[in-house]
């Protein structure tokens, strides 16, 4: 593809006939006598014999099923409860908001589902929602955001980028934040309740700090307008986001928690990589040691309907669930290790076999060399 | 560049001559003067103009298929709203691009310069009886230019006065064809007067590129005379690039200026030979641009398809802008398929290309800088004249080699002569071994020794003369030690010198030719001279050369030699029955014999010669046949006086050379002009045809019934195991092979001759003229499953068949430089065809092919999960990698480690593989490129990529991966499965390396630590020329998860798991197990 003439001088015979006349002058050209010009590098030949392999394949067996099996058990240990609450069928109590949604209903719907937990949650708890059939990872919809307007960009904010339409401008005002992802921002509210055996109801404290990277919470995302506690004023000139009820000012009252850098909106910010997915919405902490986070007994969720997802035929979830050294419950990873850790240490002794039937040898036969 | 030859001389293309009016002056007795329009003497060898680079530079670039290609991918991208920027190809194209045009540009500007200093050379005109000084460029054809000694030729001159008293003058053309002997070009006779005022107008052929031939005639005007009529040929000539020696100044006449010149006519780029390896990497290529079309189309049907369900296409979360709504449904369509092309079309990476280019450039200085190729004696190394075959050398099949200068050292020594049947053996100091000693002798003898010292063009190197000191071409004198006289010999063949110094060793000694006049000393060391009268040049058709020279009192001589059977047919039959019987015993000992016979012509005679022969020179048309007709006239009914045998003896290590190379696999055919009995037993001395050999001839003395024979030799059955054929063809049957007379027959004779020589480990064509080398070396080229094939040599008769084989190898001999200018490759001597075939052929395939195959692998396995993961995402065209991953990936990442391996690998060490040719054949026919291979590579690639995609995808079936309870994002999942692959592609690469250096280790770890240190630093800043920030902290929130680090690690040992276990399996058993086993880096 590069032109391989570089012998050009070479062609060129004019060169050489003016150059004839110097090359009387015999100059020795003998080559550097260097270990890397005549390929004599010193050089390590590492050679994967039976031998050399089968020590690695049983330390690699050895070390991976109990690896495999510590995080197979890690993984079962963690309490996860899961429940949906899309309201699709007819006895699910959330039949109603979800039949009835409309984009413009000022009274929000709400519906309560009530649930069971067999087993204490003993440590602290993570409340996740989860989204079925909802394509975060489309890439119109990915691209559909501005960053810098984010990152708290005086111009990006009256001129959002071109990739956020058609959720640019409404109404020739500059949306904040733009785009498809933001404009779709997940909008139920999930309170949780205790129902004590005796009937009295309590709610849970959901804590909804530390659910968003802190790098995204402190540097990536940024208010307009710096630390200006105003943000109503620095989003003047804006217009909230299509969909959404309220502006982007008014997301929480806690100032650090509003505006750009409300957590629930960074979290949704950051797309999801598969259709079906969940987010972390709240975090329920472990009060002390006495008790569990959750105990065993009966709970209300009680969830404000407002995100409609029966157009497009997705599911609504929400999860309850303990966390590991290893993040949530997967028994992908234990499975893994404990299969390749069985392989290995199954060819392990395959290749012994057949090193010690045929591997004599070939070792004699190596030793001259 | 040509197009200046043809616009120059376009006007005149039409008429076969051109007239030239020395020194622009009318002349009498023409017509009308009227000067000509020639071109001017500027030589542009430059490709481009400061105005025209740019655009041509380009276009052409953008001509090859690939560039084109990608620059198609780049302004789809641009043009369309594409998953990826435009940089991401833009970029490494637009670094392509720019490398080879600066590239380019360098090398043009360095010929500008070369093209400056050639013009703008000051020389000197005769103008208007004042000498000017001119640049070299304003020279106009006409003009008489002045050349001082040791002065390059500014333009084609015709030689009319020469400082030297003889009217000679001495040349090197040394830059033209590379002999640096001294070549002697003679005036014009009867123009050593006044050239200021020389009316004199000079006819000759339009220019031609042949630098030995040229037809003219001068008519000189003399007052009140018949103008008399010079003829002019190449001894007239003085060709522009070649060097004044010996000679204080010379005046001549230019004829052929600028772009005209002899020199400009033969400046050409060598026509490009492509490699086997380039076939392959095309085919390849085919298959994934099918790979990458399929995927494409098959994403596109899957989008509409999956669209096509209610809800999924515009679900209200995600609208479409107004103009994505307006635009044609089919429009659309399309513009999702090359949506799709260009997500996947790092498939077919540019940056292969570049490597590629890279590795060969880079390799081939191993070859210039191997010390075992320096050869002491001409101070010189190997010589790489292009790159792109240096794979090659790993995959001859046939061997064609010449033999005089190349199997054997074209150093020859007298051994033996035959005068009149008795022999003289000359290594035992004269003693004349057959006993018979003198009856008749001394005058046959003296007569014999006579017709060696005046028959041949040997010149008497002069003493004193520094310059020819230095040069060791074409001198013999330097080489051998001079007993009695300090006396050097320069002269074309090596033949005639050592012809010169047997008959010295006996008595005779030839002082020199001056005016005319030879003078030879004799035994009674009393001076002979012969008025020289014609000499009859030697030719390799009639192959034979004759002198006519007279005697003191008056005789006329004709003295002749040549082959045997040249000679034989031209003297009395009754003579030849003692000689031949000599000359066959020493043709079978490996000997170069000649004969030699003479004539006495009578006044008669010699007039009608003389006649005929001046006649024929003067000859406009047609000279050639004319001298042959009047050559073979005078050249009758001699008499054989004797023969001589010269030895030539074989390279050093010819035999074990070519031991090597049969040995090796390849088939060795020795190509030569020489006889058969010769060419024989060197055949047999380089062990080419062994005891056990059973020798099948196929020469006119075997021919009565060629045809017959052909079909029952081909009819034999080749099934006897364990038996070596050899096969002997000479040129003349060849040629009743190659056009047989009926045309009919041609494919079948050819089928059966290639059939036949295919079955033989050794031909043996001889009598072959140069053109019928390179017609063998095409045959077998063409012929079923093209071979590659290979072509050494190093004389001017060895370029065509250099240039028609797939890798010319030219050997720095003494017979010019002329091959290892055509050549590919250059090595000073026989041997080292050894190492550069066995050593550095092997190891340049073997790496050259696992870096083709490794490109596609890693470049398969990267783009895969990209494709799967549009399974996930809507069939968007969602890129999984960032676009800085998609970029670096294949410039940055991957790249350093497998350009390292493809420069520094030795799977086998060079000892083991010059010591065991036999691993040259595991190799052999394309072994690692094939489709097996291929395919092994690909299915791997496929098992690695959708091992990366799952096994993150089922890693992610729960995105809270974090002690925090964090949720990764698509991002992370691409950052998770690009960390994976480049350590799994780079780890494969380790494994395949066998050899690790300081080198290996540096870019190979040096690599992986760039890509986290790179990724740590990408995703560390907040980039204020991104529009999104997608990586911002994305890779250390990677390594912050434990779960991350886990299904890293399992998924790059479950990727290599296979490779090892085949690596280990697949170690062949048996007592040479370690060889064969070291062979090969990878399995399949």
């Amino acid at each position: 593809m590069m032109a391989s003439s570089y012998s050009a001088k070479e062609e060129d015979g004019h060169h050489s006939g003016s150059a004839g006349l110097g090359g009387a002058a015999i100059r020795t050209r003998k080559p550097d006598n260097t270990a890397f010009k005549q390929q004599r590098l010193p050089a390590w030949q590492p050679i994967l014999t039976a031998g050399t392999v089968l020590p690695a394949f049983f330390i690699i067996g050895l070390i991976f099923i109990p690896i495999g099996i510590g995080l197979y058990v890690t993984s079962n240990n963690i309490k996860e409860f899961e429940i949906d609450y899309t309201g699709t069928d007819m006895s699910s109590p959330c039949f109603n908001c979800s039949q009835s949604f409309s984009w413009n209903s000022t009274t929000p719907c709400k519906c309560v589902l009530f649930f069971s937990l067999d087993q204490p949650f003993e440590s602290n708890v993570f409340m996740y929602y989860g989204l079925s059939n909802f394509y975060q990872n489309h890439r119109r919809y990915v691209k559909s955001r501005d960053d810098s307007q984010l990152n708290g960009d005086q111009r990006s904010l009256k001129e959002p980028s071109k990739e956020c339409e058609p959720y640019r401008t409404n109404e020739n005002k500059p949306i904040a934040p733009c785009g498809a992802i933001a404009n779709s921002m997940f909008n139920d509210t999930l309170d949780l309740f205790y129902i004590d055996p005796n009937g009295t109801k309590t709610q849970i404290l959901l804590i909804k700090k530390g659910i968003a990277w802190w790098t995204d919470k402190h540097v990536k995302f940024r208010n307009p307008g710096g630390s200006n506690p105003n943000l109503t004023a620095a989003f003047i000139e804006t217009a909230k986001p299509v969909n959404w009820h309220k502006p982007v000012y008014e997301l929480d009252i806690d100032s650090e928690n509003n505006g750009f850098i409300n957590e629930d909106f960074i979290v949704w910010m950051r797309t999801a990589a598969l259709p079906t997915f969940r987010k972390l919405y709240r975090i329920i902490q472990k009060k002390n040691n006495m008790t569990p986070t959750l105990p065993r007994g009966s709970y209300s969720l009680e969830v404000t309907y407002n995100y409609p997802v029966r157009s497009f035929e997705g599911r609504k979830r929400m999860i309850l669930s303990t966390i590991s050294w290893m993040g949530g419950k997967n028994p992908f990873l234990g499975i893994a290790y404990i299969t390749v850790g069985s392989i290995c240490f199954f060819l392990g002794v395959v290749l012994l076999f057949i090193h010690h039937k045929y591997g004599n040898r070939n070792n004699s036969s190596d030793v001259p060399n | 560049e040509r197009g200046g030859i043809t616009l120059c001389g376009g006007d005149e293309k039409r008429v076969d001559s051109r007239t030239i009016y020395v020194g622009h002056r009318p002349c009498p007795d023409t017509e009308a003067f009227i000067p000509s329009k020639f071109c001017d003497n500027r030589i542009v060898s430059s490709k481009y103009t400061v105005w025209n680079f740019l655009p041509k530079n380009l276009f052409e670039q953008f001509r090859r298929i690939a560039n084109f290609y990608f620059l198609i991918i780049f302004l789809v991208q641009v043009i369309v709203d594409t998953p990826t920027s435009p940089v991401t190809s833009g970029l490494p194209l637009f670094f392509v691009i720019t490398v080879t045009a600066i590239k380019q540009g360098y090398e043009d500007w360095l010929r500008h310069k070369a093209d400056n200093e050639v013009n703008k050379y000051p020389v000197t005109v005769l103008e208007d009886g004042r000498s000017v000084k001119k640049e070299s460029e304003k020279i106009k054809v006409g003009d008489v230019v002045e050349v001082v000694e040791d002065e390059t030729f500014p333009c084609d001159l015709i030689l009319l006065q020469s400082s030297r008293e003889d009217g000679t003058c001495f040349v090197t053309t040394a830059s033209l064809d590379g002999e640096s002997n001294h070549k002697t070009h003679y005036t014009v006779p009867d123009t050593e007067k006044d050239l200021q005022a020389l009316p004199a107008t000079i006819e000759c052929e339009q220019p031609q590129p042949d630098l030995y031939k040229f037809v003219g005639r001068m008519h000189i005007y003399k007052p009140e005379q018949e103008p008399a009529v010079r003829s002019l040929g190449p001894e007239n000539l003085l060709l522009k690039g070649a060097t004044l020696k010996n000679t204080k100044k010379i005046y001549g006449v230019a004829v052929y200026t600028g772009m005209e010149t002899k020199m400009a006519l033969n400046y050409q780029g060598k026509s490009q030979k492509r490699s086997a390896v380039e076939k392959s990497i095309n085919a390849f290529l085919l298959v994934y641009l099918c790979i990458l079309i399929s995927k494409a189309v098959v994403c596109t049907t899957l989008k509409y398809v999956w669209q096509s369900k209610e809800g999924q296409d515009e679900p209200w979360y995600n609208q479409k802008t107004q103009k994505e709504k307006d635009t044609n449904m089919y429009l659309k369509m399309f513009t999702d398929f090359l949506s799709f092309m260009v997500l996947f079309n790092f498939i077919i990476p540019v940056s292969m290309y570049v490597t590629v280019e890279m590795q060969k450039f880079l390799g081939s200085f191993f070859i210039t800088w191997d010390k075992d190729f320096f050869d002491p004696e001409i101070q010189e190394g190997a010589l790489v004249n292009t790159s792109d075959l240096n794979e090659e050398l790993g995959q001859v099949e046939y061997v064609f080699t010449d033999k005089t200068g190349t199997l054997t050292q074209n150093n020859m020594e007298f051994i033996e002569c035959c005068i009149d049947g008795f022999q003289y053996k000359h290594r035992d100091t004269r003693s004349e071994l057959d006993g018979f000693t003198v009856t008749d002798g001394p005058e046959k003898e003296e007569l014999f020794l006579r017709a060696l010292c005046l028959c041949h063009t040997v010149q008497v190197k002069e003493a004193g003369s520094e310059v020819l000191a230095d040069q060791v071409d074409g001198i013999d004198g330097l080489l051998l030690p001079q007993p009695e006289e300090e006396r050097g010999f320069i002269a074309s063949s090596p033949d005639e010198i050592a012809l010169v110094r047997g008959a010295m060793e006996y008595g005779f000694t030839f002082l020199g030719l001056e005016s005319k006049s030879m003078k030879i000393k004799n035994r009674e060391n009393n001076i002979e001279e012969y008025k020289l009268l014609h000499v009859l040049n030697f030719d390799p058709v009639r192959r034979r050369m004759s002198v006519i020279v007279q005697t003191k009192s008056g005789e006329t001589l004709l003295f002749c030699k040549g082959a045997d059977s040249s000679i034989f047919p031209r003297v009395r039959p009754e003579e030849v029955d003692r000689i031949r019987m000599h000359v066959e015993r020493n043709a079978t000992e490996g000997y170069r014999t000649l004969c030699v016979a003479y004539k006495q012509l009578s006044a008669e005679e010699y007039a009608v010669a003389d006649t005929g022969l001046r006649e024929a020179r003067l000859a406009l048309q047609d000279r050639e046949q004319k001298l042959m007709a009047m050559y073979n006239q005078v050249e009758t009914g001699m008499s054989l006086i004797g023969a001589t045998a010269v030895e030539d003896r074989l390279q050093e290590e010819a035999a074990e050379t070519m031991e090597a190379l049969q040995g090796a696999g390849m088939k060795v055919w020795v190509l030569t002009g020489d006889k058969m009995e010769t060419a024989k037993s060197t055949c047999y001395a380089c062990r080419l045809f062994q005891r056990g050999t059973e020798l099948l001839e196929l020469t006119v003395r075997t021919l009565e019934d060629g045809r017959l024979k052909l079909s029952f030799l081909s009819c034999r059955s080749w099934s006897t195991a364990n038996q070596d054929y050899g096969f002997i063809i000479d040129g003349a049957t060849l040629s009743l092979v190659m056009n047989p007379p009926r045309e009919a027959d041609a494919s079948q004779y050819r089928s059966l001759f290639l059939q036949i020589c295919q079955n033989c480990t050794a031909v043996l064509c001889c009598r072959m003229a140069p053109l019928q080398k390179a017609q063998i070396v095409k045959m077998v080229k063409n012929s079923k499953g093209s071979p590659i094939t290979l072509s050494i040599g190093d004389g001017a008769n060895d370029v065509s068949m250099i240039l028609e084989a797939h890798v010319g190898i030219g050997i720095k001999g003494k017979e010019g430089r002329q091959a290892v200018r055509n050549s590919d490759y250059a090595i000073p001597k026989l041997k080292h065809l050894k190492k550069l075939l066995l050593a550095h052929g092997h190891l340049y395939y073997v790496r050259i092919a696992h870096l083709v195959q490794y490109f596609f692998y890693k470049n398969l396995c990267f783009i895969l999960p990209q494709f799967l993961y549009q399974f996930f995402c809507g069939y968007s065209q969602q890129p999984l990698y960032d676009a800085a991953y998609l970029t670096m990936y294949n410039i940055c990442f991957t790249s350093m480690p497998i350009l390292a391996y493809s420069l520094l690998e030795q799977h086998i060490s060079m000892e083991i593989l010059l010591d065991n040719a036999a691993l040259y054949r595991e190799i052999a026919n394309n072994a690692m490129l094939r489709w097996r291979p291929f395919l092994y590579w690909t299915v791997l690639g496929i098992f690695q990529g959708l091992l990366f995609f799952f096994g993150v995808r089922f890693l992610f079936s729960n995105p809270a991966l974090q002690d925090n309870g964090q949720v990764f994002g698509n991002w992370s999942y691409g950052t998770i499965v690009f960390t994976v692959l480049v350590f799994t592609v780079t780890l494969k690469l380790a494994l395949d390396t066998r050899h690790w250096t300081w080198i290996n280790h540096f870019v190979i770890w040096g690599s992986l630590a760039f890509y986290v240190f790179f990724s740590f630093f990408w995703g560390g800043i907040i980039w204020p020329f991104l529009k999104q920030q997608r990586l911002y902290f994305v890779f250390a929130n990677m390594l912050s998860s434990v779960s991350a680090w886990l299904v890293i690690i399992i998924l790059i040992l479950l990727s290599l798991l296979p490779e090892i276990l085949l690596v280990v399996l697949r170690k062949p058993r048996g007592p040479h197990s370690r060889q064969v086993y070291l062979f090969l880096p990878f399995p399949f």
